[in-house]
């Protein structure tokens, strides 16, 4: 528990006095403080038994998200605190502590700084998200890689006529972490976080370096980006003695990446697209699609949108996402109702293999503070050339209840 | 030379007067856009403001639910005005927040911000007819009314709940708007709105907005304390409280960025 949650401490211990202080002068400076989250019960169960021994069906949790947003100097500055906890009771490797956000923030005219622990997202894509890349993926969390870890950072951003400049620093590296033995949606050898190494020497503490524009012209949003550091994703490297065998580890990586949406009526044109280099691989992926949205249908308030893309990765059958070249279609239900009924359901078709996956996800809100929420993936006929392979047996339904205050 | 520009511009200003004195001269078109213009400038000059909103739903069966926001607004005359909404509740929609760039003439741009994956993304602007967060209200109902929005025609002057108004017919140049037209009420003394039928594409009354406990800010400024919008169709309707309204707090268009949206939303 120490190793894997020291550096967290770290941050903590630095930043508790600063709170304290802050709390301790709330009624005199005019400090608003405002607390928040919410507090939720799963259940994942897998419809077929795994594919590996010892791998369980259903999986009961509870997770829990506070909040907690200071700010004074009239609005001028503002420390953001989230922590995320989630008590799994069958796989005990998915049980963890994040702490999500722990920033200050001073923003000045055109300006804002922020210092501490914070999640960044870029992009404009519904498949993947090929260019967000500041932040540690929470494998533990969910299957599309939509949950972050807290990435330490110093960042930079100005406001501009020619756009919005965005400078990163970032001092820490997060691992990875991975599911156990008895859990699902993994390799058949367990993987510890720290059975992952790096090319670099200086492993965690390299520093990486990342910088953004983006502006906004008309119908235009376009975003340009460049990162240098340890690369989130882990590579698998072939191992030149066996078959089947691979080395896996962080490379360093430069990446450049390009994300581009075009607004024109009820039709959004996306694009994202990366250029990743480091010593041991090269490579290139794209987002290419549209979403066409027809609102208020029949004059009952539900919007129904459709959404195409196609994904490209020149990795072939090295893309860990398993998306070398595939058809994503979905449909988007947005009821608007009083209890915001939302669906989205999808599908990826591998154009090249057989692989498909389906999936659903529904939410509701009940009364004024639960909401309820549904999600179903399934992976059907899933092709041996591919890393999904692995998961080929792990098709689940998950219900979730929150409670948010 | 110089007599005869001068002349020609008493001329010109007479023939103004002129207009303006002998308001029957004009055509119910002219003079329902200028009623639309008075209402306008009467406005003009807030530069900006925040506002804190309580939203009231309620069924056909009497029971409620209650949102609540704020909304910051940058006044430009150039073009529409730019404007924030941030929700504070529900509490599983805390911090959502959406940006709109009004323009005089063609789409809006629109921006939402997701706080759960600190996503912001631009939005179509098209869906303006739709209910906003399962309210009586269309998003169009609660933007910013521009006067070149719609076209006008002037129908009578009429005292309804006790207070002298101009009754004007507008009907929105949007051809996505969910209305035919609407019959809209102009206070007679400082062109604030008291009413607002609504007609759908099927030219039936479907909602009708009544504005109340109006307050004067800086002498000027007509804000009405509550909205609230019945439909006639399904018996439901929405109720809007205005609180604790700010004006000329100094905001600029660096306030209103992708940026402030994700700062708003945390």
């Amino acid at each position: 528990m120490k190793g894997k949650l020291g550096w967290l401490k770290k941050v903590w211990w630095a930043f508790l006095p600063a709170i304290l202080l802050l709390f301790g002068q709330s009624k005199a400076q005019g400090i608003e403080a405002d607390f928040s989250g919410y507090v939720g019960y799963s259940y994942q169960h897998f419809l077929h038994d795994g594919l590996y021994e010892n791998q369980r069906a259903g999986f009961p949790s509870f997770s829990f998200e506070p909040e907690l947003n200071l700010s004074w100097d009239e609005g001028g500055q503002s420390l953001n605190a989230t922590g995320f906890v989630r008590i799994n009771f069958r796989d005990a490797s998915r049980t963890h502590v994040d702490l999500r956000e722990l920033y200050w923030q001073k923003v000045k005219n055109n300006w804002e700084l922020s210092v501490g622990v914070k999640k960044i997202y870029w992009g404009v894509t519904e498949a993947v998200h090929l260019v967000d890349i500041i932040n540690q993926t929470d494998q533990l969390e969910t299957f599309d890689g939509e949950q972050k870890l807290g990435q330490p950072m110093v960042h930079y951003s100005l406001y501009s006529p020619i756009g919005t400049i965005d400078l990163f620093y970032l001092p820490y590296f997060r691992r990875r972490a991975f599911p156990g033995e008895h859990g699902r949606l993994r390799t058949p050898f367990i993987l510890e976080k720290e059975d992952i190494g790096f090319e670099s020497d200086m492993e965690e503490t390299r520093p990486g370096f990342a910088l953004r524009w983006s502006n906004y012209v008309g119908i235009f949003d376009i975003g340009l980006s460049h990162f240098y550091g340890n690369g989130r994703e882990p590579l698998f490297i072939p191992g030149s003695e066996n078959e089947g065998v691979f080395n896996v580890f962080y490379p360093v990586i430069n990446q450049t990446g390009m994300d581009l949406q075009a607004t024109t009526g009820p039709v959004l044109w996306k694009f994202e697209s990366i250029v990743r280099q480091s010593a041991n691989q090269d490579m290139f992926a794209m987002d290419a699609g549209i979403e066409y949205t027809i609102g208020n249908v029949g004059g009952k308030g539900l919007d129904i949108g459709l959404i195409g893309e196609y994904l490209y990765d020149d990795r072939g059958d090295l893309a860990l996402s398993g998306l070398q070249s595939d058809l994503f279609t979905g449909a988007r239900l947005a009821f608007n109702d009083v209890q915001s009924t939302e669906f989205l359901f999808g599908t990826i078709i591998d154009m090249e293999r057989s692989t498909k996956l389906i999936s659903v996800e529904g939410s509701r809100r009940l009364g004024e503070s639960w909401t309820f929420d549904v999600e179903m993936r399934l992976f059907e006929d899933v092709s041996d050339q591919e890393f999904l392979n692995f998961f080929r047996r792990d098709s689940f339904l998950q219900f979730t209840l929150e409670r948010h205050f | 030379m110089k007599y005869l520009k001068t002349l020609s511009t008493a001329l010109a200003l007479l023939f103004v007067v002129g207009i303006n004195t002998k308001p029957q001269a004009q055509t119910p078109e002219a003079r329902g856009l200028q009623i639309a213009k008075s209402a306008e400038e009467a406005d003009l000059g807030f530069e900006s403001s925040k506002v804190n909103l309580i939203m009231i739903l309620t069924n056909k069966h009497g029971q409620e639910s209650t949102r609540n926001m704020s909304t910051l607004t940058l006044e430009l005359t150039e073009d529409g005005d730019k404007s924030l909404i941030v929700f504070d509740s529900p509490k599983d929609v805390k911090g959502t927040s959406t940006m709109t760039f009004t323009h005089k003439v063609g789409s809006d741009d629109q921006w939402l911000y997701l706080p759960s994956i600190k996503r912001v993304k631009r939005i179509s602007s098209d869906n303006k007819s739709g209910p906003f967060m399962g309210s009586e209200f269309a998003y169009e109902d609660l933007s910013s009314q521009e006067v070149e929005k719609y076209t006008y025609k002037f129908l009578k002057e009429e005292k309804i709940n006790g207070v002298d108004t101009y009754l004007v017919e507008r009907d929105p140049v949007d051809p996505k708007s969910g209305y035919t037209r609407q019959l809209v009420w102009y206070n007679k003394d400082n062109y604030r709105l008291e009413k607002i039928d609504f007609y759908d594409r099927k030219n039936e009354l479907m909602k009708t907005l009544t504005y109340s406990k109006y307050k004067q800010y800086f002498n000027k400024h007509w804000r009405a304390g509550e909205f609230l919008m019945e439909n006639h169709q399904s018996g439901k309707k929405t109720k809007l409280i205005f609180e604790d309204y700010e004006f000329k707090i100094g905001l600029t268009d660096a306030d209103f960025t992708q940026n402030s949206l994700r700062r708003v939303g945390s």
